[in-house]
């Protein structure tokens, strides 16, 4: 029984440098690098390779300790260069460089009705081991999912809402064969149903349309209707003890791939976007790239900020850093280190704003206009003052101003009944964005829930 | 402009840490920010870009939407002081005499309350806070023209220490700023806040029956007299003075800035256009005063409770306090079902306080404060409600 959910709070954030539908052809980066803090609670990794060694995409680098079925493999061929460890030696970077030509791991491959006849005992077994499981995020907590368990629904969100998303009809055009494998597989793992939700105000992509084993929702409304979260919390909401799974259209189709072809392929065309690049569009990459070749000679003049993800809950690595193992988007913009003479009250219309506040005139620019916006901040931090904005842009039932109290006074039982166990840090992403008191409402949430997993 | 930064940058590293005035700091930021958004930028992890809109900005549209208070509040002290010593006078003679009362008392309160402000923020090493733009300018605003500017000045301590930074300072406190240093001045010199102070006088001898009570005033001897207040009014010849439109403009003998409800309306418009201000509060103490005025005029009983229900709507203080006093967010009720059941119940109370406590004329104050109280009890139910609802969900 599919459904149609219609969202009326929200925020749209339209900038300028949104990737023009094709594909540039660049070098490929020399390395390639596994970050484990791309993961959530990935705090103890063991490392399976040592500097010097020569892996093939889909050898395993290293497993979590509390998790050791898992294995986080390398998505390239070549010579592991560098461990880079931080404090308390624990794991920050693990640097491949990476050969002309991919070589890959082999394992046995099946065809989708082959797929169906398999027990979930082996399918555990094959992606957990074979590198593409780390995909399967599980909520509460927003971690990578425990293969073991098995969750009462998976939610897959067909469309990104986020500003400059990538747009997973040309990202994954012609993967059907793949997603759908991948569907077959995952629907071993819960006697639930798998919900795909996709946008009701545009067409449903080719890839997405005749795929079985699924529900199909549509979802309309502004950013966040696109946050897996946002449709849980309609569809099939989380309470305590709840447990239910989230996993990209990509995550998907890279166990599709495992399955049908029998190599962890991570190959993916990435979004290099942000007003600061040249010509916005697609690159083909695999996951973990270094950004520099990826965007060479695509970038404007002028300090910028190298984003693996999206304005809203990407990291800043620099044009020599590495892509996140979640990211499908490359972000340019530029750096906002500058005092601006009155700058919190002169009236503007280049500053977007959600609020209407004297002389912040965005409003008046119609839904149309792409704004260039920089890493400026806009303000001090201060105390909360501004009450009921934060539910504007947070389609849930949930009173976010009480929540991060809770957090802030540690108080379980508050945290746990105004619904930290729904929320990860990409919904309350724009309650951040519109902050008048300029918190990092994305750090003290995952804080909270770092408290609520661990208390 | 690169002069400026370039003073400020010659000086700063006094201000730092090792530096001579390193407990100042906080003044030094305070000011550098006045003339300078600050060059802080986004953490590497999170959102990445922010809203243009920061506390400064929200806070300053709040003391845009109280200039026409300001502005008919300084013509009307001067209007009522022609009146009652019965000399023509032109407008801007009018506006001058009101300025001339007004600014005095405004200097007073920004001054005395940024000092003790900055004394909290060197004490206390937090950042010189916006809070109190709003409150200095609110503050004048609730006082009688007639006020002496000592009085202004320890309330306004008053208010900015126990109020406000006891608590943590601004976004911390319990009680509105503003309302508190007028309820320590209505408490500690009843005499100087209360009876024939609402109309500045000066050495100017009064024309013959003149009296510069306000109707509230009329309407509670009424009451406790059991006589009628129209009579009384009609006998002191301001013809036409305490007829509903009038009253509406709000050319009657009040505190400076909240005679007017037509400007406090105006003011509503720029907070509400805005999305500063909750236009569920301020029309909720609107329908609370008018729908226990009505229940009072069934009832009955002397001429004050008959007095018609849209009357409380633009007599006394009700306007102002309704769109400036009970939309501070941090005293007021935070969730969207609690501001309305908030709101409402000031509109109720200050009517209840008017008419049937003598001993308190006007009721806004002492009902805003009072609901400030109450709204945390209010918000609590409302949050409790939507933990059930979620607890609920969980056994479909």
């Amino acid at each position: 029984m599919s459904q149609t959910i219609k969202l009326k709070k929200g925020f749209d954030i339209n900038l300028a440098g949104k990737a023009e539908n094709r594909i540039s052809e660049t070098d490929q980066p020399e390395t390639f690098a596994i970050k484990p803090s791309d993961f959530n609670h990935i705090t103890m990794a063991k490392m399976m390779v040592a500097e010097g060694d020569n892996v093939k995409a889909g050898t395993p680098l290293f497993y979590e300790k509390t998790m050791e079925d898992v294995l986080f493999c390398s998505p390239v061929s070549g010579e592991i260069v560098e461990i880079r460890r931080g404090e308390k030696r624990r794991v920050m970077e693990i640097r491949i460089l990476a050969d002309k030509e991919i070589e890959f791991e082999k394992s046995k491959t099946f065809s989708i009705s082959d797929i169906n006849g398999l027990g979930r005992e082996e399918l555990q077994e094959m992606l957990s081991k074979g590198g593409v499981w780390p995909n399967v995020i599980q909520r509460p907590y927003g971690c990578v999912a425990n293969p073991s368990d098995t969750p009462k629904s998976i939610f897959i969100s067909a469309f990104d809402s986020n500003p400059l998303a990538p747009d997973y009809s040309f990202t994954q055009n012609g993967n059907e064969q793949y997603f759908q494998a991948g569907i077959n597989a995952l629907k071993k793992f819960t006697s639930g149903v798998i919900h795909l939700n996709t946008n009701a105000n545009a067409e449903v992509a080719q890839v997405f349309a005749q795929i079985e084993n699924v529900q199909n929702n549509k979802i309309s409304g502004a950013h966040p209707a696109g946050n897996v979260g946002v449709q849980i919390h309609h569809i099939d909401p989380i309470n305590k003890g709840d447990l239910v799974w989230t996993i990209s259209p990509q995550g998907i189709v890279e166990i599709g791939k495992l399955l049908t072809e029998g190599i962890y392929d991570t190959s993916k065309l990435l979004a290099v976007t942000g007003s600061e690049v040249k010509s916005p569009g697609y690159v083909k990459t695999y996951t973990g790239a270094c950004l520099n070749k990826l965007v060479a000679g695509n970038t404007n003049e002028g300090e910028k900020r190298y984003i693996s993800g999206n304005v809203l809950t990407g990291e800043a690595v620099g044009e020599e850093g590495y892509l996140g193992f979640y990211h499908q988007q490359i972000t340019v913009i530029p750096e906002g280190k500058y005092e601006e003479l009155f700058g919190w009250i002169t009236p503007t219309t280049k500053k977007l704003s959600f609020h209407k506040a004297f002389g912040l005139l965005s409003y008046t620019g119609g839904k149309n206009k792409e704004y260039v916006l920089d890493t400026n901040q806009h303000g001090e931090h201060r105390n909360f003052v501004m009450t009921g904005a934060f539910e504007k842009v947070l389609p849930m039932d949930i009173l976010p101003n009480y929540l991060f109290k809770a957090i802030f006074a540690e108080d379980f039982d508050d945290m746990e009944a105004l619904g930290i166990y729904e929320l990860v840090e990409e919904d309350v992403a724009l309650c951040e964005f519109i902050d008048v008191s300029k918190h990092d409402l994305q750090e003290i949430l995952r804080e909270g829930i770092q408290l609520i997993k661990n208390g | 402009m690169k002069f400026l930064q370039k003073k400020f940058d010659q000086i700063k590293p006094h201000f730092e840490k090792g530096g001579k005035w390193e407990k100042f700091h906080p003044i030094y930021e305070g000011h550098r920010t006045i003339f300078f958004a600050p060059d802080f930028v986004t953490g590497k992890k999170g959102a990445h870009i922010r809203d243009g809109n920061d506390l400064k900005r929200m806070m300053f549209t709040v003391i845009i939407a109280m200039i026409p208070c300001l502005i008919f509040g300084m013509w009307n002290v001067g209007h009522q002081h022609y009146l009652a010593t019965g000399v023509d006078a032109s407008v801007l003679d009018k506006f001058i005499i009101g300025a001339l009362r007004t600014v005095p008392i405004i200097i007073v309160s920004y001054g005395v309350g940024l000092l003790t402000e900055f004394t909290f923020c060197v004490i206390r090493q937090h950042p010189v806070e916006e809070g109190f733009l709003v409150s200095g300018m609110l503050i004048p605003l609730v006082m009688p023209p007639t006020i002496p500017l000592w009085q202004v000045g320890m309330a306004t301590v008053f208010a900015v220490i126990i109020g406000k930074e006891v608590f943590g300072g601004t976004g911390m406190n319990i009680l509105n700023v503003a309302l508190l240093a007028r309820a320590f001045l209505y408490f500690a010199y009843p005499s100087q806040i209360s009876g024939e102070v609402w109309t500045y006088l000066g050495d100017v001898p009064t024309v013959d029956g003149y009296s510069g009570a306000t109707i509230l005033a009329y309407g509670a001897e009424a009451a406790t007299n059991k006589t009628d207040m129209w009579a009384l009014i009609a006998e002191k010849g301001y013809t036409g003075m305490y007829e509903f439109w009038n009253m509406f403009i709000g050319i009657i003998p009040g505190s400076i800035g909240e005679t007017s409800t037509l400007m406090c309306l105006i003011g509503a418009f720029i907070l509400i256009a805005t999305g500063v201000g909750s236009w569920k509060i301020i029309l909720s103490v609107f329908v609370g005063a008018f729908a226990m005025g009505s229940l009072f005029n069934v009832f009955g009983g002397n001429s004050f409770l008959e007095m018609p229900a849209q009357y409380h709507l633009v007599i006394g203080g009700l306007a102002f306090g309704a769109v400036f006093m009970a939309t501070d967010p941090v005293s007021a009720a935070q969730t969207e079902p609690g501001k309305w059941i908030y709101g409402f119940l000031i509109g109720v109370i200050t009517v209840l306080i008017r008419v049937v406590n003598p001993a308190y004329p006007e009721g806004i104050m002492l009902a805003i404060l009072f609901m400030n109280v109450f709204a945390p009890l209010i918000d609590f139910y409302v949050v409790e409600a939507n933990k059930k609802r979620r607890l609920k969900r969980a056994t479909v």
